[in-house]
């Protein structure tokens, strides 16, 4: 695949035509909404989501399945994700039998999954620990906080997850703000960013808020005469909290977990900044393929996985909360 | 003391989120280039950041990109939301299966798709992909604000109009238009905002010569922070907290209507 093709004079016009063509759609639909069933109004969109959507989905899935090289269908391209070392196994079996002692299975992909998925795990883990009492108490009606406390937590997430990311470099460095005021106290420096530490306080900084909110909407819609009845019936607070209160708000918790888990998954850049580019992320590893290792096909074998990864997740949220009543941000 | 201790630990919880923030903002006054010694009250990098042509050329590409990528996603997402709720049931789900594709989609697969896309069909990276990128992001977020206010809609004034004599244009800019206003500046303030804050995907379908603010901070940070960029971040994060109080205002009067 020649990435560097110029963009051919033909195809300026074909943009412009079709824009051209498709306002002129617009307008039609509109003026025939006498004529046409109002549903038509969601022609051009349609075809927009199947242009945008759809159609780069199968390509993804197209590059997934076929060699690069001779464009036939294969599946060279998961085993080499399966075994990073595939390519050059394969040529030393071609070189003959005494180069077979050179073969072994590469594990950087399974690895780097492993290790995407074992820090995704912990930031969930982390942020349900933080989150969970926040919303709790966020939700208590004996301290009245009304809505300005979300919208409190709504506000940093407004600001653009680089900076924020970048932000935290600021305080962790060397010559940061907490190793400043450690040396002022006459402590010494400590060594605090390019770790994995780092980059779990990164991940679980910009993914709290997407624990709160469901926890707190489901919390917040309960009834909360059911939690009296369970003290009026002789529960203490704690079984209260465990029998009524706990049950109640999982879907929320189920919301949650999956809304922190899955851009934990994805997310690269912030194992970039705060882990020092020495460990990487699957999110990392999929641009990678496709921007520095040109390698289109395991790139797209890995976004398969990917998003395999996120339907199977979402299929567990479904099961556990068919009705969406966890809510979400969005 | 129960409360105390409860109201203690969200503030701490807050304090987590807005301490990085904080220190951004405090640092873009600081006269020196050290981040670890305050060096006196200054709006020097402030001045740098205006006379900096790269990240002017990036706020105005950000800026033309939201705007365009806004009211393109209002219009299409405005009549798509019209016409999936006409629709029948079964093809009502279907059409929301497809506007939660991209929703639900990781940013980097959608990114990374519609680079596969482009490059596929020969089409350059630029500012005309990158916009294109943004409308297809943009434009379930209006659908799903828009729906509700359809829903909520008494479904016989648009008949009425009719057989009282409104052409079905006139009846669609003056009836339904009006009863759904709420949701569409919602769904094109929200257009707007997550055009703006948008990284993931703006860097998988633009080329390095047009970078908006997002990818020009990303590929200024692999070097290392400069204090303009704290500058930067602070106009941004007041700029979207300017926006993001229109937007809850008008929610927040949208929930007391219903």
């Amino acid at each position: 695949m020649n990435q560097s093709l110029k963009l051919p004079s033909w195809s300026m016009w074909a943009i412009g035509f079709a824009a051209i063509l498709f306002l002129i759609m617009c307008v039609i639909t509109i003026r025939r909404n006498h004529g046409v069933k109002r549903s038509f109004f969601a022609m051009p969109y349609t075809l927009w989501m199947f242009i945008f959507t759809i159609v780069p989905i199968v390509l993804i899935g197209w590059y997934a399945f076929t060699d690069s090289a001779t464009g036939t269908f294969t599946l060279n391209n998961f085993i080499n994700f399966w075994d990073s070392n595939y390519t050059v196994n394969k040529m030393y079996e071609q070189m003959g039998p005494e180069y077979a002692v050179l073969i072994t299975r590469g594990t950087v992909n399974i690895d780097i999954l492993v290790y995407s998925l074992w820090m995704a795990l912990g930031c969930t883990v982390i942020c349900l620990l933080l989150g969970y009492p926040a919303a709790l108490f966020m939700a208590d009606k004996d301290i009245k906080l009304g809505s300005t406390i979300i919208v409190l937590f709504i506000i940093p997430m407004w600001m653009n997850f680089l900076l924020r990311t970048i932000a935290w470099m600021s305080l962790l460095e060397d010559q940061g703000l907490i190793n400043s005021m450690l040396r002022f106290f006459g402590m010494d420096g400590v060594k605090l960013m390019y770790n994995d530490g780092a980059v779990l306080l990164g991940m679980v900084y910009n993914f709290l808020p997407f624990m709160v909110f469901p926890i707190y909407t489901t919390l917040n819609k309960m009834d909360g005469k059911l939690m009296e009845a369970a003290q009026d019936l002789g529960c203490n607070e704690i079984r209260t909290f465990l029998k009524v209160t706990l049950p109640l708000s999982l879907p929320g918790v189920i919301s949650g977990i999956t809304m922190v888990f899955m851009p934990s998954v994805t997310t690269f850049f912030i194992s970039r900044i705060l882990g020092g580019g020495h460990t990487m992320m699957f999110g990392d590893l999929i641009e990678s393929m496709f921007l520095s290792a040109n390698d289109w096909g395991v790139g797209s074998a890995l976004s398969l996985v990917m998003m395999l990864l996120i339907l199977i997740s979402l299929g567990i949220l479904r099961k556990a909360d068919p009705e969406g009543e966890g809510g979400s941000i969005a | 003391m129960k409360r105390f201790l409860k109201k203690s630990y969200l503030t701490l919880i807050l304090l987590f989120l807005y301490l990085p923030i904080a220190v951004l903002i405090f640092q873009s006054f600081n006269a020196g280039k050290s981040r670890a010694k305050w060096e006196g009250f200054s709006l020097r990098w402030y001045q740098a950041l205006f006379q900096d042509e790269a990240i002017m050329k990036a706020l105005y590409i950000t800026i033309a990109v939201a705007i365009i990528a806004a009211i393109a996603a209002t219009i299409l997402g405005t009549l798509a939301a019209i016409g999936i709720y006409a629709m029948k049931k079964r093809s009502q789900a279907t059409m929301m299966t497809l506007t939660n594709i991209p929703m639900t989609m990781p940013d980097i697969v959608t990114g990374i798709s519609l680079m596969v896309l482009f490059t596929f069909s020969r089409i350059e990276r630029g500012f005309v992909t990158m916009l294109f990128a943004h409308i297809t992001f943009n434009t379930p977020y209006v659908i799903l604000s828009v729906l509700p206010k359809l829903k909520q809609m008494n479904k016989h004034t648009y008949e009425a109009a009719v057989d009282l004599g409104a052409t079905p244009t006139y009846a669609l800019f003056h009836v339904i238009l009006p009863e759904i206003r709420e949701g569409v500046i919602t769904g094109a303030l929200l257009a707007f905002t997550l055009s703006l804050d948008d990284f993931i995907i703006s860097y998988f379908t633009t080329s390095p010569m047009v970078q908006n603010l997002s990818t020009l901070i990303y590929s200024k940070a692999r070097i290392g922070i400069e204090p303009t960029l704290n500058a930067l971040s602070a106009l941004m994060f007041l700029s979207l907290l300017f926006l993001l109080g229109i937007i809850n205002r008008r929610t927040s009067r949208n929930v007391k209507k219903a």
